[in-house]
């Protein structure tokens, strides 16, 4: 992401990156390659929003940038309000997204962020599924009016996607074709995904597997066309159940008059996740692994054939 | 026209035709917050009328001076004074409140030239004046931002990041002005969260600070004057006001925060204005 954002920099002076004071090591050499288009706005989110509106009302395009919570929840409202409500090109980078940062604590999940995001007029809200993604996001940010949220990893995410993509906002990439269940996912746990539909796969179903990397606006098309071609569509996502990309989903599927695909969501059910552990750790205590999602959709796929 | 980019008017009168016209919409809208619209009426005759370059035929003029009304819940000040300087007209201002009507409560920059922002939730203005004054001075621009402020608004810690990053940046071009008439919205200021010494915390924080009486015209004006007093510092105008200035039974009231003058209450605060409203 960060080298992406370089490139825009270097192409663009009015590329700015203001950062709520974290990124240590990571946005050094953006800082000191382009000092004038970088602010350090110090541990105050709330002003780091509302500057970086003013900025984007004076032409510049601008990435607020922290982790969890902190460039999101903290100043909800200035985003709400100021950014979104302005059509400002604020594009909020939060590093850190679901358990990346499992061992802090639950402040530092950030595990319904997409659902309150989402619910913003206005937004554009993506969670890259890898690091291709990341960085095709990033420009991809920077080419799309208004406010938007990137939600990333924290970098280090296992690379998905061998070459080049065709990342189009609002466009789910496509990574396999299935006829019985089709897995839709969105941000850093494709890899799960990934793993979970070559094992159905192996036990002999058709899958099929998307990166849901756009949120909102979400690619109805794709749902549509799936609920009603698939028996079973999966949602998975390291987030809570309730409003991200299994509440998109199912808002689609549910206004449909006769879906074919029955609708399984995967994510954080509704709790805090006080459990001490890594990101690995955390997912697998929540049931966010490739084994939990392949005894999710046996026992659905069996409970139907009864 | 002059320098400025618009006539200079007479605030006097200007501040005059803004309360006349808040009374107004107040009664018509059944609207509440008279007394913050009344308390800032004098600021804002004196930076519409003579220190703003502002162009009302050509509102997005890219050197302008740049008006955040923070306390967006005096926006009838900001319309009537908007209307009264030819950015749009005078009888739109009847439309206030009104089911449809692009005039909201709290102020709205949606569909009315000259407003640059909308507010409503407070502790919002300053954190985007700051970025439109840092974007200025990238970009060597010669205009200011001003960003007028509530009292009862400065309980908000937003504001006191963003007074923190003003004065850490040295952003001269920039400046606040606090309406501090001393009453917020349950009780004076003193008796909910003090704010003295109010102009030595923002100083404290790297601000140059100016208190003026804000219904003297003079003052004010002299206080926000170009070129800025000093160099490398931001500017706080604390205003001396007085809430519900202008009506007698208005002034110095928690009450006319929220109400609204109908039937007699509008015909006295009218008739203190100057206006027969029998006649009208």
């Amino acid at each position: 992401m960060i080298r992406a954002l370089e490139g825009l920099a270097e192409a663009d002076p009015d590329v700015m990156l203001v950062t709520g004071d974290l990124g240590f090591g990571v946005l050094t050499r953006f800082s000191e390659r382009f000092p004038r288009q970088f602010i350090n706005a110090g541990v105050a989110e709330q002003n780091m929003t509302g500057l970086a509106v003013g900025l984007a009302l004076e032409g510049k395009t601008v990435f607020t940038y922290s982790i969890g919570n902190f460039p999101t929840l903290r100043c909800l409202e200035q985003i709400r309000n100021d950014a979104c409500y302005h059509d400002a090109n604020v594009k909020i980078v939060c590093v850190g997204g679901g358990f990346t940062y499992g061992s802090l604590g639950i402040s530092h999940h950030a595990t319904e962020d997409l659902a309150i995001l989402r619910a913003l007029p206005g937004i554009t809200v993506i969670a890259p599924g890898d690091p291709v993604e990341a960085a095709a996001a990033t420009r991809a940010v920077y080419r799309t009016k208004g406010t938007c949220y990137l939600r990333l990893g924290r970098g280090g995410e296992p690379l998905i996607h061998a070459g080049e993509i065709d990342f189009q906002v609002g466009k789910a990439i496509r990574l396999a074709e299935g006829t019985d269940v089709a897995i839709l996912t969105t941000g850093g746990i494709l890899d799960v995904a990934r793993n979970a539909r070559e094992r159905l796969a192996v036990s002999g179903l058709s899958v099929g597997l998307y990166s849901v990397h756009t949120l909102k606006p979400i690619d109805r098309d794709l749902v549509v066309e799936l609920a009603g071609r698939v028996g079973l569509i999966v949602t998975l996502e390291e987030h809570t159940v309730i409003g991200g990309l299994g509440g998109a989903v199912a808002e689609i599927v549910a206004r449909m008059p006769n879906p074919k695909a029955r609708l399984e969501i995967v994510g954080l059910d509704d709790c805090f996740s006080s459990i001490v552990g890594d990101q690995e750790y955390l997912r697998s205590v929540y049931g966010l692994t490739a084994d939990a999602v392949v005894a999710k959709v046996q026992a659905l796929l069996t409970a139907r054939r009864r | 026209m002059t320098d400025r980019g618009s006539p200079i008017l007479d605030t006097v009168d200007l501040a005059l035709r803004i309360r006349r016209h808040a009374v107004r919409m107040a009664n018509r809208g059944k609207s509440s917050h008279i007394g913050a619209v009344l308390s800032i009426a004098d600021i804002l005759a004196v930076l519409y009328g003579g220190i703003l370059r502002v162009r009302p035929e050509d509102p997005d003029w890219a050197d302008r001076d740049r008006f955040i009304l923070s306390k967006g819940h005096a926006g009838a000040g900001v319309y009537a004074v908007l209307a009264e300087t030819g950015f749009f007209p005078v009888e739109e201002l009847r439309n206030h409140y009104a089911n449809g009507s692009r005039l909201s409560g709290h102020v709205s920059h949606k569909g009315i030239p000259g407003v640059e922002i909308s507010t409503g939730s407070l502790g919002h203005g300053l954190s985007i004046g700051v970025g439109m004054a840092f974007a200025a001075r990238m970009d060597d621009r010669r205009h200011r931002v001003f960003v007028l402020m509530s009292d009862g608004e400065c309980d908000e810690g937003s504001n006191w990041e963003a007074i923190l990053f003003a004065a850490h940046h040295k952003l001269s071009n920039l400046v606040a002005i606090v309406d501090y008439n001393k009453i917020q919205s349950l009780k004076p200021v003193a008796e909910t969260l003090a704010l003295e010494p109010f102009a030595g915390k923002w100083r404290a924080f790297g601000w140059d600070v100016l208190e003026a009486d804000g219904h003297d015209h003079a003052a004010l004006a002299e206080a926000v004057k170009v070129p800025p007093r000093k160099e490398g510092k931001p500017l706080c105008v604390i205003a001396h006001t007085t809430k519900g200035k202008g009506v007698s039974f208005m002034e110095n009231s928690v009450l006319w925060h929220y109400r609204s003058p109908q039937g007699e209450e509008y015909a006295r605060a009218m008739g203190e204005l100057g206006v027969d409203v029998d006649a009208e």
